[in-house]
């Protein structure tokens, strides 16, 4: 059913001055799931990642968001369109405050804020659904607390609530284990469960195991190519899958 | 707003804000009673840097972008504020007006070329324009090339307050001055100054999160531009002067110096470091050239000693930021 795709990619290329970095990738993305991109090292998920997000702008093919062709969109733009990112390495604004940070999200439903004469106490009606979001990531001991002086682990949740501010109706999150050890993955994996409540999010890892429990539909990548799709069950037992990870011993 | 998670926020917040009233009150009380002690020239010419200096960490200190020609906006305001007062016969509230104008329009063309670019490129295109501008006030019939603009009339303020006397001068640019460090004070504590804030911080995530960047700092650059016009109007009219000196890119390094001396991305960082940097220039002049190398020396122990310069150090010394 067409009308049950969020985001669709198709015949996704890019290429670096002659490197094939993506090629003619398919990706559809189906409304209230969690999709996981997943792949080994320089399998182009980053790439992948980016071209999704607007970072990058494909050399060949095609995306839609809600049946909006956005391949030609700007970053800024699809973020109010409701299609969201995070980033590899934690993106917090590291010398402001953990409310600080929330509500510079939250602060985007004024519109453009080009009000340089005005005092930022109007932001304080934010405070509110902030603590909210900050609460429901399990940061409330860390409310007036530095983004830079976190933990890792902590880092991330902002970064969560913060994305999460923007009540997006996607969320694409790049990574958003990578470093972390086991407690915090619990944690974060917990965390990205409860937000995906209504809303579609498609995550990027490189870890199989780590999405197992997590992800509806898995995507492997290789090379820059899709190898195999489909459920955690089938997807681990894929030969060619497990070959990818193994490493091209006998290939 | 009754909310606990308001009465949560708001000890916080007056606490930051309180002692930064208790700090501006004093600078004020400085600058009202100074004038019985120091000489009132080299006061205003302090405020005309302070104010400058403010303006350049408008953008160095709360978005993240080093300018390197910001001489061409104190310049160009001196050029065309001294001609408008002398030549076009503006009274000084006019002509002060026109060059910050003239430097607002030049800060959006010099902006919406250089915001395209960040780091070193940013530095490097600023520095660049500013270098256009500084040949253009060499060749232009109207700027009187390396003499200047010269005897230019100080004239009476709003029909009233003759500038000829110095008191009265001395209170007129302290009320320029005090309007200008208000005025970027509100714009660092706006909706607007936390989306620069943002944006210094960390540029792709508030991409990310849906701001157009560029936009912002175009607004913050031409802010800036302004601001930097308005000191150098008003130190042409003070001085009754405008020339080369203003337009120079020394004068562009010398405002990173001031404002890094002072604290970069502070309040009141930039008025101390300038108040420094002029005292030093006034109280050592007696030691001729040996000025810049008593200046390079004290930059270098400065940036290895203390980092965040000397009200940024205060600040952390205090644990509340200046």
């Amino acid at each position: 059913m067409a009308g049950d795709v969020i985001l669709e990619a198709k015949g996704l290329t890019k290429e670096f001055r002659g490197f094939v970095a993506v090629k003619d990738v398919d990706l559809q993305v189906r409304r209230g799931t969690i999709h996981a991109l997943i792949g080994p090292n320089g399998a182009g998920k980053t790439t992948c990642f980016n071209l999704l997000t607007k970072f990058l702008t494909p050399t060949r093919g095609r995306i839609t968001f809600n049946g909006h062709d956005i391949t030609h969109a700007k970053p800024a733009d699809i973020a109010r369109m409701g299609l969201v990112r995070s980033f590899q390495i934690s993106a917090v604004f590291p010398h402001l405050t953990v409310l600080e940070n929330v509500r510079i999200a939250l602060q985007r439903k004024r519109g453009a804020s080009f009000d340089f004469w005005r005092s930022e106490r109007v932001l304080d009606s934010f405070n509110e659904r902030a603590i909210e979001l900050i609460d429901a990531v399990g940061l409330s001991d860390y409310v007036h607390a530095v983004a830079v002086e976190l933990p890792y682990g902590r880092k991330r949740a902002l970064e969560i609530a913060t994305t999460l501010a923007l009540d997006p109706e996607m969320m694409l999150l790049d990574e958003p284990m990578a470093g972390m050890g086991h407690e915090d993955i619990d944690r974060i994996a917990a965390l990205i469960k409860k937000v995906s409540v209504n809303r579609t999010v498609l995550m990027v890892e490189h870890n199989l195991s780590v999405v197992a429990n997590l992800s509806d539909t898995i995507t492997v990548l290789t090379r820059g190519q899709v190898l195999a799709e489909g459920d955690y069950a089938s997807i681990s037992k894929n030969p060619e899958v497990q070959q990818a990870y193994m490493g091209s011993g006998d290939a | 707003m009754t909310t606990a998670a308001y009465q949560i926020d708001a000890p916080a917040k007056t606490t930051t804000l309180t002692h930064q009233y208790v700090a501006f009150g004093i600078m004020t009380a400085f600058f009202v009673v100074a004038p019985i002690f120091i000489y009132p020239v080299f006061l205003m010419q302090a405020l005309c840097f302070a104010l400058f200096a403010c303006a350049f960490n408008l953008l160095i200190g709360y978005v993240g972008l080093l300018s390197f020609g910001h001489a061409m906006f104190l310049g160009t305001a001196g050029y065309i504020s001294a001609h408008a007062a002398k030549v076009w016969g503006f009274p000084p509230e006019l002509a002060i007006l026109t060059g910050t104008a003239a430097s607002a329009l030049l800060g959006v063309l010099a902006g919406a070329l250089a915001i395209r670019r960040q780091g070193i490129y940013f530095a490097m295109i600023t520095l660049a324009l500013a270098q256009m501008i500084y040949f253009f006030a060499l060749q232009a019939p109207f700027t009187g090339g390396e003499d200047g603009i010269q005897a230019v009339p100080r004239g009476i303020m709003f029909g009233f307050l003759d500038l000829s006397n110095q008191m009265t001068l001395y209170w007129v640019v302290l009320a320029i001055f005090l309007f200008g460090f208000l005025l970027i004070y509100r714009i660092v504590h706006s909706p607007f100054g936390q989306v620069l804030k943002a944006i210094r911080e960390n540029e792709q995530r508030a991409t990310s999160l849906g701001y157009k960047t560029d936009h912002y700092k175009l607004i913050a650059f031409v802010l800036s531009a302004a601001l930097s016009g308005l000191a150098g109007a008003t130190k042409a009219i003070v001085f009754q002067l405008a020339s080369l000196t203003d337009v120079h890119w020394t004068m562009s390094g010398e405002v990173v110096l001031m404002t890094l001396l002072g604290g970069l991305g502070t309040i009141f960082g930039p008025v101390a470091g300038a108040f420094i940097i002029i005292a030093m220039q006034n109280y050592l002049a007696q030691f001729g050239q040996w000025v810049t190398i008593i200046q390079g020396l004290i930059f270098v122990v400065c940036v290895l000693a203390f980092r965040r310069g000397v009200i940024g150090e205060l600040g952390r010394y205090l644990k509340k930021p200046l």
